[in-house]
């Protein structure tokens, strides 16, 4: 009736047809798992036996110490957010960079790559800079469309800074060490910061109406006054990131333990400020259990599906459709990202990193690609998805507090989505041109790596070319990037 | 019905609770696995094990709460604008059609897994390492509690569909 080579496509559009529905997608998968691998077998596919496999995998999921870090990194941030570290961040910086113009986005880019840091959910970092920033860019006459899209670009940056859950879930589902895709995403996610002050500096130099510098009476704290407050705000949580990824960096220890640190190093930050009590404990417990569970669980629903999806050679039906691109690793690589970044208009990143970036790697892994670069790539441009609409995540916290905003007074009129969206176009392309130049420059990723591992100088001297080569000569410069690494890997 | 859903929404949520305790137990042990090893250069398989033991209990026991939170992530492109009756079906139809056998394979799949466990009294390869069967049986004890809360998250759907009783809460996607 159905052969086999038909199962993986049959699968394949039925997973997204079923995804539609909006029944859970963790429940979904598994389902559609099951349903299928009951169905190959009664159709001779593989044999009974095989469905025995699934409680090996599941135990798989459960028993995988990395994602231990997701939980640990998860509670950390909980409880930074609720001990009024962005407020603190926030005011300070803001009074810094008051005085010129453009300076208040200044503070919330800056503030919104420290916070992205020590938080790591976007919506944390969005609410909690809306909120305060918000209303102050807004009274003093920034531009509505500036101040709604630079919270919330700066916001999604959460997503790429290092130590992000993101990279973690990309490094378990790659096979990569957590570490390294740490590092690598310190390049980009700098680059990104970079970008975004530099756009905000041009808005100051050719649009300076659009961000006017805060009047002499909103600069109320001064000179040791203002450089105690900054410091502060700022100089503990940065001491933790350091902490945190430094032990990490430096193999003192895993990232699991790394995370656990954090935690705790986090109940001691919010101590220092006096704001740790068993309330805030509590809270953070509970969203860490609620975001672990629901992560997780996706994760045990599509290691259900993609046995099954494995086992009717779901993995060579990919392959066959993208390994004979034209255009050979880059034309892969700019196929694979316009695919997530519309992908990401529907998918949480959570869903495209469980259930695309399975079906890539080893098509990647084939092309002699880099998978840390790989990952931090996949992971940049999923940034975007919480920019664009019409289901932008960054956009959406927006929009419902700038509501909640102008219902309370603080703003004079109320922000339309209009402005919102319109706001977000100049943010996504630079986005947008950030995954560019890592496609093209894959050194902004590994640089970072080969600096760590001192293991000898070949390493150097590729990396050198990479970054003196220009397109045409990437992909046979990646194939012998892949090789040596591999080689001095043991 | 309702005192099977009070029943069940309460074992759950104390089950919540439970794994936010397994959670934070997890962590410390973390934490102190890697003091103890640079501070005094001690270290366990059994502790190093028991960490990702509680992770494993924590996510299957949290499993039936975040679904009275109706919090399980769903793609919501078209689910998001449907009307609460439509909203209803598409769950019950879930639940029953899918979710629910698919946990009782799951309980029959890993049943034998776990006393396959059992009875050859299955050690972690690592020295020093904790007996096996626990957390392997945490896995059909969890799809079990995973159906019971289902039941009652079929039945909070079937009193809305019948007699406009809400008690489901909005889905709202996930913070991240």
């Amino acid at each position: 009736m159905i052969a086999m080579e038909h199962m993986a496509p049959i699968m394949f559009g039925s997973l997204i047809l079923v995804m539609l529905i909006g029944f859970p997608v963790a429940f979904s998968l598994a389902g559609l798992g099951l349903g299928f691998g009951y169905f190959a077998i009664s159709q001779g596919f593989f044999n009974e036996a095989f469905m025995g496999n699934l409680p090996i995998r599941l135990f798989g999921v459960l028993s995988n110490e990395l994602l231990l870090s997701i939980p640990f990194f998860t509670f950390m941030g909980a409880i930074l957010e609720r001990c009024g570290l962005a407020e603190d961040l926030l005011e300070g910086t803001g009074q810094l960079f008051g005085s010129k113009p453009g300076g208040l986005g200044f503070a919330v880019i800056i503030v919104g790559a420290i916070l992205g840091a020590i938080t790591g959910t976007v919506a944390a970092s969005v609410i909690a800079m809306g909120v305060i920033s918000l209303p102050v860019m807004m009274r003093y006459g920034y531009n509505m469309r500036y101040a709604t899209g630079v919270i919330a670009a700066s916001g999604t940056i959460t997503q790429l800074i290092p130590p992000s859950l993101v990279l973690v879930v990309l490094a378990d589902q790659l096979g990569q060490s957590v570490g390294d895709m740490y590092k690598g995403a310190i390049g980009p996610s700098m680059l990104q910061t970079a970008m975004f002050l530099l756009f905000t500096l041009g808005v100051a130099l050719f649009k300076p109406q659009w961000v006017p510098p805060l009047p002499e009476e909103a600069r109320t704290l001064k000179g040791a006054a203002l450089i105690k407050r900054v410091l502060w705000g700022m100089l503990p949580s940065v001491v933790l990131i350091f902490l945190v990824l430094g032990t990490l960096f430096m193999g003192l220890a895993t990232p699991t333990e790394a995370g656990a640190l954090g935690a705790f190093g986090g109940m001691a930050l919010a101590a220092l400020h006096r704001r740790l009590n068993l309330d805030l404990i509590w809270q953070a417990m509970d969203s860490t259990v609620r975001v672990t569970t629901m992560v997780i669980f996706i994760l045990l629903g599509s290691s259900v599906f993609s046995m099954v999806f494995q086992g009717v050679d779901g993995n060579v039906w990919i392959e066959h459709l993208l390994a004979d691109l034209p255009g050979g690793v880059i034309g892969f690589l700019i196929v694979v990202n316009i695919f997530v970044f519309f992908l990401a208009f529907f998918l949480d990143f959570f869903e495209i990193a469980f259930i695309i970036v399975p079906l890539l790697a080893p098509v990647a892994q084939k092309l002699g690609i880099d998978l840390v670069w790989f990952g931090v790539l996949l992971c940049v441009n999923m940034q975007t998805s919480f920019m664009h609409p019409p289901f932008g995540f960054a956009l959406f916290y927006l929009r419902g507090i700038a509501d909640q905003i102008h219902k309370s007074g603080a703003i004079p009129r109320p922000i339309e989505s209009k402005d919102i969206y319109l706001g977000a176009i100049p943010w996504v392309v630079m986005q947008l041109m950030l995954v560019a130049v890592v496609i093209f420059w894959p050194g902004s990723v590994t640089y970072w790596l080969d600096k760590e591992e001192v293991v000898n100088t070949d390493d150097v001297k590729i990396e050198m070319k990479i970054e003196d080569t220009g397109v045409e000569d990437m992909p046979p410069v990646m194939l012998e990037f892949g090789a040596s690494e591999a080689a001095s890997a043991p | 019905m309702h005192l099977y859903i009070r029943w069940v929404d309460a074992l759950s949520k104390a089950l919540g609770a439970l794994a936010a305790w397994a959670l934070l137990g997890a962590c410390t042990i973390s934490a102190g696995n890697a003091l103890l090893r640079y501070a005094f250069n001690m270290g366990s398989n059994a502790w190093l094990e028991a960490q990702w033991y509680l992770f494993g209990f924590a996510v299957l026991a949290g499993a039936p709460m975040l679904f009275t939170l109706n919090e399980h992530v769903r793609v919501d492109v078209i689910y998001g604008s449907r009307s609460p009756r439509t909203k209803a079906w598409i769950d019950a139809l879930g639940i029953a059609l899918v979710l629910l056998p698919l946990c009782a394979i799951i309980v029959h799949l890993s049943g034998q897994f776990v006393i396959d466990s059992y009875q050859q009294q299955e050690h972690s390869p690592s020295a020093g390492g904790l007996i096996r069967w626990p957390i392997k049986a945490a896995i059909p004890i969890g799809f079990a509690l995973l159906g019971l809360q289902a039941l009652a998250e079929l039945f909070k759907r079937i009193l809305f569909l019948r007699s406009g009783e809400a008690v489901v809460p909005d889905y709202e996607r996930p913070l991240q």
